[in-house]
């Protein structure tokens, strides 16, 4: 396409000028072609979402209301394993992104259902902390500091719980409908969010635990 | 689907969003682990006696593991949809430093002004 | 009222009991008048057998022009919702006076400015604008629809569901009684026990969905679907401006979604965020309010920006003065908005150098905004300025919102603004720019793209008449307040005892008498042209002798917008068509691939309102089935692979063939 201004275009026949100005052989848009950017600003909304969540925390994190502080909560221990499932299924979702590239629908799923084993367990570890923190009298209700740790770290918790759901879905479409191009651009939008999840992930450990502890 | 597809849609769509390779997978969780261990490890063991500068070294550690994480499993790069997703990540990563910066400085001039007390206080308040 | 006990609770229909229906015979009235007319309407409706169509045409559609046609018509409703808490706002402050209680309740005159606060910006502005964005931007960048057809429908009915919320809080229990942004500790659950804040917060946070979605919708197609040549410096100004608005949108909205999250589990589980004790912290809430509130406003008033930069290009015949300074200001403005949240808490108790900081950079803000005013300035310098309506709206914002805008400089120096917090002052200065910015804006964009949408111009006689009471009106209701600020009036009063204030508010509310009728003469327009709408036929597409792509298309645009994609050359694209002379292809045309009507979002946004409503009520068995409702049909619709067609070359060609017939019947 050359460039027509006013000057030029005396020169031009009508044809001429329809086809510069005109897309004549359209071919239809590819379909989905925005639809990676779309999640991406998704995800970056949900990324400030969080980041309130963060903001709560850093700004109440220290009004324990003479309750319980996170030295006497945490267990790092704990806090450890459960970076390891969410890691580990951050690779075994790559292992499946790998898979689904070559066209590997049954590996496609079984790495997809192992990777919602590695989460499943992280949730279960993470109710499994929250549930006896709550024995102890630790509830979200004691402090501000307790109202924001539950938040922060159930919210993550939520998002994990529905990228679970959002998996088996997907493990399920992938199964009637095979690795067809909406199926693999739904898979790579999942695979975002759960490594978007992963990386809240390092946020809480770090500023949460691992920082509640110094 | 519909069957005007254009030829080159899935190359397009590959190239757009950008996929690892199982190297660029197993980097990225190597790295991964490391940079949680050391911290988990600063941290459970007390090596640093310094208080702050152990958080600031964690920090450091999130940080890098953090753009780990980004270049390796979310495959960010400057080319992917013309950069915008770059654009969009800096973008918000400004509007995160500003609301959370922000928020600390201006509860902190608040909780000072409107009730003066060191951090143990605030800790024991009602 | 504040005596009535409403601790009632059942298993099956929660607190919703007889005493949630209306008590106070003011809207008692109202709930039988809407009750009649609504009743009235679904009779017709059904009559004439418009169901169908509607929802097979309206309701389900995913076309984007139809998407923002019906939002226009929800700003337009909520309007007249919203107008009408501010004449009884008016009437009870005018009339308080000398031991005179007035007319309303404590009670009920609370929740009338909270509705009046809530629904203008969420329900009104907001619609507004994302309406004016639906309908116009793909046209102007020469696409077919957005790139998320279904997720466009989707929050249109997620916006709507709010609004059903809102308006259903005036008939069935209350609304809040806390001011526009609820700051607890008066919205906490000890200080407002009832459904008010509920109502409040579900509103907006199922708006919210819908509002968030329609953002992320229009980056993508902003970035993506734009006709070929049509780098960034070559879009439309007002695409520029929704561009920016919208990462606004998508960088603030979750900001409100996450705090009104967290003033629901204060109030629904005894968490400890805003709470007084415990170490919760009302301030923070205030603080994190107004990090979302501060772009909430440039949201509002940056795509009407790009309104007035069109009008005034258009009716002064050439091309905007300054293009890529204004593409400038507007990024910087977008950025700023960012760095000036505390300005509206200036009183709360900050150091000095916090709020020097935050009253330095609001006072930035004025730079690039004044920068903006004189391009539209400089484009009507030697213009051939055509007064049609959309440029006299244009130029009363300039002197309206200008003195607005200084008033807000006023605002920005902290120790002005320890005098003038929430006071009425503060009130003037923000109708100033939001009536003289936004509405202002909105109705130079409805009279500009009127023809465009419905291809026939409005009548220009009662368009006057409108604007002739609007702008005068908008004076005297507004003068009086700044003159009452600075005399120390606080806002939210209900009651007054110093007699001298009186006249100023009469004043006042014979303002807002003024308005009434421009609004009313503003119907009359609408349904004058209407009813002409044969007279005021515009067959070219072309009305205004239009610069950007909308005015190359037929009006109203067939659904697929253009048989052929348009390449640009420059900016001002369609301007630089006609000057060189091309004319539009009527042969070779190919079948179009278009998206597919679906009723999955109005489905998905009514059972989002039934969990509205269960959460407010405390009806916890409906809450449940309707999340769970939500969550299985949300996964349900994602088993539609087919959710698109394409439009037949045949009717491709009918419909461009009746385009040549209505272009040569009028000589083009």
């Amino acid at each position: 396409m050359t460039a027509t201004t006013a000057d030029t275009s005396h020169n031009l026949s009508q044809a001429q000028l329809q086809a510069a100005f005109y897309d004549l052989n359209e071919h239809d848009h590819p379909e989905g072609g925005s639809t990676m950017l779309g999640f991406w600003m998704y995800l970056m909304s949900d990324c400030l979402i969080f980041a309130m969540l963060f903001a709560a925390f850093g700004v109440l994190g220290g009004n324990f209301a003479a309750g319980p502080g996170p030295k006497d909560l945490f267990d790092l221990k704990l806090v450890a394993v459960n970076t390891a499932m969410l890691l580990f299924s951050s690779i075994t979702y790559g292992i499946a992104m790998i898979a689904m590239e070559k066209n590997q629908k049954g590996a496609t799923q079984i790495w997809l259902l192992i990777t919602a084993v590695f989460g499943a367990a992280f949730l279960s570890i993470e109710l499994f902390e929250f549930h006896h923190m709550i024995a102890e009298g630790a509830t979200p209700m004691r402090s501000a500091f307790l109202t924001a740790f539950f938040s922060l770290v159930g919210t993550h918790g939520l998002h994990v719980t529905f990228g679970l759901i959002w998996l088996f879905t997907l493990v399920a479409q992938v199964g009637t409908k095979g690795l067809i191009p909406a199926n693999k651009r739904r898979l790579m939008c999942l695979s975002l969010f759960w490594h978007f999840l992963d990386v809240i992930w390092i946020g809480v450990f770090t500023f949460v635990y691992l920082m509640g502890m110094l | 689907m519909s069957d005007h597809v254009h030829p080159n849609e899935h190359v397009d769509d590959v190239h757009a969003s950008g996929h690892g390779t199982l190297r660029d997978y197993l980097i990225g969780f190597f790295l991964s682990v490391i940079l949680t261990a050391i911290p988990f490890w600063l941290v459970m063991t007390g090596a640093i006696a310094d208080k702050s500068t152990t958080a600031l070294v964690i920090m450091a550690f999130a940080m890098v593991q953090i753009v780990v994480h980004m270049i390796y499993f979310l495959h960010m790069n400057t080319k992917s949809e013309n950069g915008w997703t770059v654009m969009a990540l800096i973008f918000t990563i400004v509007v995160l430093v500003i609301t959370l910066s922000g928020s600390l400085w201006v509860m902190y001039h608040l909780n000072h002004n409107m009730m003066p007390m060191n951090a143990h206080d605030m800790g024991q308040l009602p | 009222m504040e005596a009535v006990d409403h601790s009632h609770w059942s298993p099956l229909l929660g607190r919703l009991w007889w005493d949630a229906l209306p008590q106070e015979p003011i809207v008692l009235a109202t709930f039988v008048v809407v009750a009649l007319g609504g009743a009235a309407l679904v009779a017709g409706l059904t009559y004439f057998k418009l169901w169908g169509y509607l929802w097979k045409e309206w309701f389900t559609s995913v076309d984007h022009k139809k998407i923002g046609v019906m939002y226009m018509i929800l700003g337009l409703i909520m309007f007249l919702r919203g107008f009408a808490d501010a004449v009884m706002m008016r009437i009870q402050q005018s009339i308080a006076f000398n031991g005179n209680d007035g007319y309303l309740t404590a009670h009920h005159y609370d929740q009338v400015f909270t509705a009046h606060g809530v629904i203008m910006i969420f329900f009104v502005a907001m619609p507004f604008v994302t309406g004016l964005m639906n309908y116009v931007v793909p046209l102007q960048i020469g696409a077919r629809d957005v790139s998320f057809p279904f997720l466009n429908n989707f929050s249109f009915w997620m916006t709507t569901a709010g609004a059903v919320l809102v308006m259903a809080s005036l008939f069935i229990g209350e609304f809040a009684q806390t001011g526009w942004l609820a700051y607890p500790p008066l919205s906490n659950l000890a200080y407002s026990p009832w459904v008010g804040v509920d109502y409040y917060i579900w509103a907006l946070q199922i708006a919210g969905v819908g509002t968030l979605l329609s953002g992320v919708n229009l980056i993508a197609t902003i970035v993506k679907l734009r006709a070929p040549g049509m780098a960034m410096m070559r879009m439309p100004i007002f695409t520029w401006t929704a561009l920016c608005t919208n990462v606004l949108i998508v960088a603030a909205f979750p900001v409100l979604t996450a705090v009104m999250a967290m003033l629901s589990v204060d109030r629904y589980l005894g968490f400890n965020f805003f709470s007084n004790d415990f170490g919760g912290s009302p301030m923070m809430y205030v603080n994190l309010i107004w990090i979302w509130g501060h772009p909430e406003v440039y949201i509002l008033i940056l795509p009407l920006f790009g309104v007035f930069s069109e009008v005034t290009a258009t009716f002064c015949g050439k091309r905007l003065f300054g293009y890529s300074s204004m593409v400038y200001a507007t990024l910087v403005i977008t950025i700023l908005s960012y760095l000036v949240w505390l300005h509206h808490f200036f009183t709360m108790g900050s150091g000095a150098s916090v709020n020097s900081f935050f009253g330095i950079t609001t006072m930035v803000i004025s730079i690039p905004t004044g920068a903006k005013l004189f391009n539209w300035l400089f484009t009507m310098y030697r213009g051939r300025i055509r007064f049609e309506l959309p440029m006299m709206w244009t130029v009363a914002f300039m002197m309206t919102f200008t003195i607005g805008g200084m008033t807000g400089v006023l605002l920005a120096v902290p120790p002005a603004d320890f005098v003038l917090h929430n006071s009425l002052f503060l009130i003037a200065h923000f109708h100033n720019v939001i009536i003289g910015g936004v509405l202002f804006g909105i109705f130079a964009a409805i009279n500009f793209w009127w023809p465009k949408a419905f291809g026939f111009k409005l009548n220009q006689f009662w368009g006057k008449v409108s604007f002739w009471l609007w702008v005068p009106g908008f004076w005297f209701a507004f003068m009086p307040l700044y003159i009452l600020g600075l005399m120390g009036v606080t806002r939210r009063m209900r009651v007054f005892d110093d007699p001298s204030l009186q006249p100023f508010f009469i004043v006042a509310a014979f303002g807002a008498l003024m308005i009434a009728g421009g609004i009313g003469a503003m119907l009359v327009q609408f349904a004058v042209s209407i009813w002409k709408r044969e007279e005021l036929k515009d067959e070219t597409g072309d009305p205004w002798n239009g610069r950007t792509l909308e005015w190359s298309t037929s009006s109203p645009p067939p659904e697929y917008n253009f048989a052929f994609t348009p390449i640009v050359h420059d900016i001002d694209a369609w301007d630089d068509m006609k000057r060189c002379g091309v004319e539009r292809p009527t042969s070779g045309f190919r079948p179009i691939h278009m998206p597919k009507s679906t009723g999955a979002g109005i489905i998905l946004a009514g059972i989002s309102t039934a969990l509205g409503f269960a959460m407010i009520w405390y009806i916890w068995w409906l809450a449940a089935v309707s999340f769970l409702g939500i969550i299985g049909y949300a996964i349900f619709h994602t088993f539609n692979y087919k959710r698109d067609y394409h439009i037949p070359v045949e009717t491709v060609e009918a419909t461009e063939a009746e385009r040549t017939r209505q272009l040569a019947a009028v000589g083009a």
